[in-house]
């Protein structure tokens, strides 16, 4: 078990012990597999996004992999994903597994991209127009698409290496487009699914504008399209994803976020939210996947009385490590800021969580709370944690911590001597810290399957 | 009520144990008939609870010798579950409060587990509701308690009535209840009370730890047990009991130096 709260505690981490020549090599390599845009030639004006993917390309070749000496990657060694080679995926059928991952609650509206590219005939779109948009890049009508370069790529942190990489290769975007006071009665559903292919690469990129006093729920989800095969030792492959989401004034969105990827592949994943006043934004951030996952989740709250609440589960266990990056951006006075991330660590897994809150001069009377939490249920897990307020502004309630702990055996004991066995407790007990977070998840088939996730784990 | 010739439930010899190397239980002797209730008073830190918890199993604390004969069976043998299971029951001094644990799926989980053992058919949600709804009756407990994590936040009342609901649904052979009286206002102390005495008969039987004299007027013990260092000093009947409030400990002590033992 280890806990770390400061960056002056331990000595630097072993650094990677790659050249930065060498790292600036093997994020061409991971360049060189661009595809072209996904949009047909007749489609409407779209030379800024040609000339926004080029830019970013050209600056991607200023740019390298991280190595663990960059204190942002301290704990997340990248070399096993640059000692890998990828290629582009091939075209494939989709496994009928897919449909499994259909959520019944979310019936109207769903896109699904396998492999990077997007699925017409599993996804569900309006068939005629309507105040609401959700669909690719192509089906966007031309007088959106126009209006789309005002958000695609403007998020703050856009520079970031993996969201430049992202920026400079995606092929199509997923977008939603909510107007103004509509209000969204089903979730909405994003499915990125990656299928039986040998180091493959993909760029998921996604995009949601929630105009003023709109309100929907979002569902993204990545999953391994081999996970149904139980005794799959699972691809490699990596998805680096993007989604950015814009909230204007009074919008609310509710938005799930799974990642369950196959237990070898790499997932590096974004999400930018600019919050205009009165919004309220909320993320369950739920991560089970991947034998090396990073999330960075990035918080701008833009204008006064903005309300975030972010809770996140990791549940890894043999030699998974996760990475959860969170950064809050306060700005402005009244604001609110929740956030509770748990983490549940079993055999030789690493869980990694930073959480950055910025209160500065400005942001007066804001409230921000954070906790993580976590169980290591195994000697050889590890959980490294750093809450990092930053705090400038005097009048301001801020609150923070951490914890470390195992299963309480005074806890086990007390449900066994009630005649339930020991493994149950424990499971029991397990469930009962994840349901925490679970129970958040207000979209009933999602949460059930999410605890089945769970308990079939532990 | 003591019941000539009835079957001894439980039998103690000699047992000591430690926790962390600590000597705790010095050699301690006891039997149990069914149909018996017993009460073991005597100071803080003479060994009570350590006692309870080596009757259930805490892992915490090693049997250094002796033997426990529960219904003729080895108990030391037995997992703290396998021990629930074939009727050993412990009103803990303490509950735990566990979040997120549901009392009504913690309840129902553990009543299937006895259930399951004596070869019954598990109850689902439903069935399993009229059954525990009866219950409820017993210790006079709102059924908005169901609905909550196991003891978060309920007062002290609250968890001991939980407690005993727990004990209601398990019908233990041998309850043993932990200071289940102590801090709790006479109208949850007779609820309390009251519900031991409708689930005491002549086939179980109840250990009842304590301090008070107050909590026997409702269960009238059939012996008083004093303990103290790990040992039980002095046995004597409900009588004992009012002694040892009138004249506390002190007076024991004597009393075993001249080795006038009863019973
Ligand atoms: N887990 C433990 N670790 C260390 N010491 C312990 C532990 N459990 C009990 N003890 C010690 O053993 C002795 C007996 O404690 P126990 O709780 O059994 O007493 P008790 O008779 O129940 O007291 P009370 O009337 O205060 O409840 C005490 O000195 C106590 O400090
Ligand atoms: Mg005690």
């Amino acid at each position: 078990m280890s806990i770390q709260v400061s960056a002056d505690l331990i000595p630097s981490a072993n650094p990677s012990g790659t050249s930065s020549s060498h790292r600036q090599t093997a994020l061409m390599a991971l360049l060189s597999h661009r595809s072209p845009l996904d949009l047909p030639s007749i489609a409407s004006d779209v030379t800024w996004l040609h000339e926004v993917r080029d830019r970013a390309a050209a600056r991607v070749q200023e740019l390298a992999i991280p190595s663990t000496r960059e204190e942002e990657w301290r704990f997340t060694d990248l070399s096993p994903l640059m000692q890998t080679v990828f290629h582009v995926p091939k075209p494939t059928t989709q496994p009928a597994y897919i449909s499994l991952l259909n959520l019944p609650e979310a019936s109207e509206h769903r896109l699904v991209f396998v492999n990077g590219v997007y699925k017409p005939h599993l996804s569900i779109v309006p068939d005629l127009p309507t105040e609401l948009f959700i669909g690719n890049l192509s089906q966007l009508p031309s007088e959106r698409l126009a209006h789309v370069q005002n958000y695609l790529t403007q998020q703050p942190g856009a520079e970031e290496v993996f969201t430049t990489l992202n920026t400079a290769s995606f092929a199509d975007v997923a977008i939603v487009w909510i107007p103004k006071n509509l209000v969204v009665e089903t979730p909405l559903h994003l499915l990125f699914v990656s299928t039986a292919e040998a180091t493959s690469i993909a760029h998921p990129r996604g995009l949601v504008i929630a105009e003023t006093g709109s309100c929907a729920t979002l569902v993204e989800e990545y999953w391994d399209g081999q996970a149904e095969d139980p005794d799959s030792q699972g691809n490699v492959y990596f998805t680096n994803a993007v989604t950015e989401i814009w909230l204007d004034a009074n919008a609310q969105v509710t938005h799930t976020r799974i990642q369950a990827e196959s237990k070898a592949a790499f997932h590096i994943g974004k999400t930018a939210v600019s919050q205009a006043r009165d919004s309220r934004y909320t993320c369950n951030a739920i991560s089970f996947g991947a034998k090396l996952s990073r999330h960075n989740l990035e918080i701008y709250q833009t204008g006064e009385q903005t309300e975030t609440t972010l809770n996140g589960l990791t549940l890894i266990g043999g030699e998974q490590l996760a990475d959860t990056h969170s950064a809050i951006a306060l700005t402005k006075p009244h604001s609110t800021t929740r956030q509770l991330h748990k983490c549940i660590v079993d055999d030789r897994a690493h869980a990694v969580f930073n959480g950055k809150v910025f209160v500065p001069k400005a942001a007066q009377l804001t409230d921000a709370g954070q906790l993580n939490r976590n169980l290591l249920l195994s000697p050889k897990a590890r959980v490294d944690t750093k809450p990092q307020l930053e705090i400038v502004a005097d009048n301001v309630k801020c609150t923070h911590g951490a914890t470390v702990g195992q299963l309480d055996t005074d806890e086990v004991f007390y449900l066994q001597s009630r005649g339930i066995d020991a493994a149950s407790a424990r499971n029991l007990l397990i469930y009962a810290f994840a349901y925490e977070i679970l129970g958040k998840i207000a979209i009933d088939s999602l949460q059930q399957k999410l605890s089945q996730l769970v308990t079939s784990r532990t | 009520m003591i019941i000539e010739n009835s079957d001894v439930v439980l039998s103690v010899c000699d047992l000591t144990a430690e926790v962390d190397g600590i000597p705790i239980l010095n050699g301690l002797n006891l039997e149990v008939r069914a149909g018996e209730i017993h009460a073991i008073m005597g100071p803080n830190g003479s060994g009570k609870s350590t006692f309870s918890k080596v009757l259930a199993g805490h892992p915490d604390y090693q049997v250094t010798g002796g033997e426990i004969v529960f219904q003729g069976q080895n108990l030391l043998e037995l997992e703290p579950e396998e021990r629930a299971r074939s009727g050993i029951f412990l009103a803990f001094q303490y509950p735990l409060e566990i979040p997120g644990v549901s009392n009504l799926d913690f309840l129902r989980v553990a009543y299937n587990s006895r259930r399951r053992h004596h070869g019954l058919e598990e109850l689902d949600a439903f069935d399993f509701d009229e059954v525990v709804r009866e219950k409820l009756e017993i210790v006079k407990m709102d059924d908005r308690f169901l609905g909550r994590s196991v003891n978060e936040g309920f007062s002290g009342g609250e968890k001991k009535r939980n407690e005993i609901l727990q004990m209601a649904l398990l019908e233990p052979k041998l309850a043993i209840l932990d200071e289940t009286d102590s801090g709790l206002d006479i109208d949850a102390l007779k609820i309390v009370a009251n519900g031991v005495n409708h689930l005491s008969n002549p086939d179980n039987s109840i250990i009842l730890i304590t301090h008070y004299q107050r909590l026997l007027n409702y269960i009238v013990p059939d012996y008083v047990h004093v303990m103290e260092g790990g040992r039980i000093l002095t046995t004597g009947d409900k009588k004992l009991a009012l002694e040892l409030e009138e004249r506390g400990y002190d007076w024991v002590r004597q009393e075993d130096a001249t080795e006038v033992v009863a019973r």
